[in-house]
Parts: C-alpha cells; sequence; structure tokens
C-alpha cells in the first residue's frame, strides 16, 4: 500500500457522518465574542487609566521635591561674618 | 464607501455571519474529530468550536486580509493541544468514544492526523504550530496512519511501515 493510498484511506475514514451544527451557535459566538472585546476594551482603558496616574503622581512629587536642584552643601559651613 | 463605513460600525457584520455559517459544519466535524466523540453527541468539540469563533469574532475587524477559516482553525488546534495535556489526555485517558473513527489514537496523533490530512494543512505549517520539528510531526502522521488502518494486535508496532504489506 502506497502512502497516497494510505491517506486516501485514511481520509475516508475520517469523512464519516458530519456532526449537525447546533442552532443557538451564532448567537453564542457572538455574545461570547463581544464579551471577549468588552474585556479587552476595559482593560485597554485601565491601562491607560493607571498610565495616566502614574504620570500625574510622578509630576506632582517631581513638583514638590524638585530633584533637580543642587541640595545645599554638608560638609562646607556657611560663610557669614566675612 | 459610506457603506463600508456603516458596515463596520455595525459591530456583527454580515461578513462574520457569512463565514460561521460556511466554516461551521466543517470545523465542527474537525472538533469533533479531535475530540474524539460521537457525531451526536460532541459537547466537547462544540464548546472548543465556540471559543475559536468567538476568538475570531472579536479578531474580525483587525484582520487584514488574512484567511479567518485558517485563523479559527489555528486557535481550535492550538486550544485542543494546551487542552488536551491535562484534560483528555495522560493517564486516565478521558473515554474517547468508541463510536469515533479515531477513538483508537492519542490525542496528540488525533491532533496531527486530523490537520494533516482532513484538513490539508501543510506539514512545516502543522509543526510551526504545534512547535514540533517537522520530521517529527511526520513519524507521528505515519504512525497514527498505520494504527489507524492496521489496529494492532500486540502493542503498537515500533516504526510506521511504508513496507508493511498487507497480506
Amino acid at each position: 500500500m502506497s502512502r497516497r493510498e494510505r491517506e486516501v484511506a485514511v481520509r475516508r475514514l475520517m469523512e464519516g457522518t458530519p456532526p449537525p451544527v447546533p442552532a443557538d451557535l451564532y448567537g453564542e459566538v457572538v455574545r461570547r465574542g463581544s464579551r471577549m472585546l468588552r474585556r479587552r476594551r476595559a482593560a485597554r482603558r485601565l491601562m491607560w487609566l493607571l498610565l495616566f496616574a502614574a504620570v500625574v503622581v510622578f509630576s506632582l512629587w517631581a513638583a514638590m521635591v524638585q530633584p533637580w536642584v543642587e541640595p545645599p552643601s554638608v560638609t562646607t559651613p556657611p560663610l557669614t561674618g566675612w | 464607501m459610506r457603506e463600508r463605513r456603516v458596515s463596520r460600525g455595525a459591530r456583527p457584520s454580515r461578513d462574520f455571519e457569512a463565514f460561521v455559517a460556511g466554516a461551521a459544519g466543517r470545523l465542527l466535524h474537525t472538533a469533533t474529530l479531535l475530540t474524539a466523540e460521537a457525531p451526536h453527541d460532541n459537547p466537547r468539540a462544540r464548546v472548543l468550536l465556540t471559543h475559536a469563533f468567538a476568538h475570531t469574532y472579536a479578531c474580525w475587524d483587525r484582520m487584514r486580509g488574512e484567511d479567518p477559516y485558517d485563523r479559527a482553525r489555528r486557535h481550535l488546534a492550538v486550544r485542543f493541544a494546551r487542552g488536551a495535556w491535562h484534560r483528555y489526555g495522560g493517564l486516565g485517558r478521558a473515554r474517547p468514544h468508541p463510536g469515533s473513527a479515531l477513538a483508537r489514537l492519542t490525542p496528540q496523533q488525533r491532533l496531527i492526523l486530523v490537520l494533516r490530512l482532513h484538513e490539508g494543512v501543510g506539514e512545516e505549517q502543522t509543526a510551526a504550530l504545534l512547535g514540533l520539528p517537522t520530521d517529527r510531526v511526520h513519524a507521528i502522521c505515519d504512525r497514527a496512519t498505520a494504527t489507524l488502518l492496521h489496529p494492532p494486535r500486540e502493542p503498537a508496532p515500533t516504526v510506521a511501515g511504508p513496507k508493511v504489506v498487507p497480506s
């Protein structure tokens, strides 16, 4: 039996009777699919919101602490009464 | 032009409905072969199919010239491969229905055989999809074919036989 013959035989074996498609399949698919979309959208929105909040918090902190300003020196005493 | 935009805005588009109507029969058959259930009692295959279609629905608008059937089939196969390992396969292999043509095979053999021969997916694509080397896919397919055509009486033949001559 050649490879081709065997493949044909297996294909025929698998043909069989196709199962009947359930009537409510489309509705179920759309329901599930839109839920998936809704969840994805919600997740994306949440991500943006978190990002925005992080940016706001960071800029508030930066404005208050001003980490770019050089801190006053602690090793050299201030020069007064000179 | 305007029509196009309208149809895109309305979520469950006509196109998708037509696609489901056209592909459901064939993909359900494929799924039923995978789960080795009887054609008239196939809850697991239906669940697989519903998930695959729902996934296709969710990325319908982002599909740029991609074949939706191929996409749904890939999703179906990957989902089955992931689920089969711990749910249907392994030690307490869940009763493949004796009415199924492929009841004698393991889930992996079924998956590869169905993808290769029933769906006509190329060897390389199958291998890439499942993350297996190509020659392994080839070997599994051969062995599954042999098991199916010559039901083993003694514990499974070692290597599939192109040389096995039926008497």
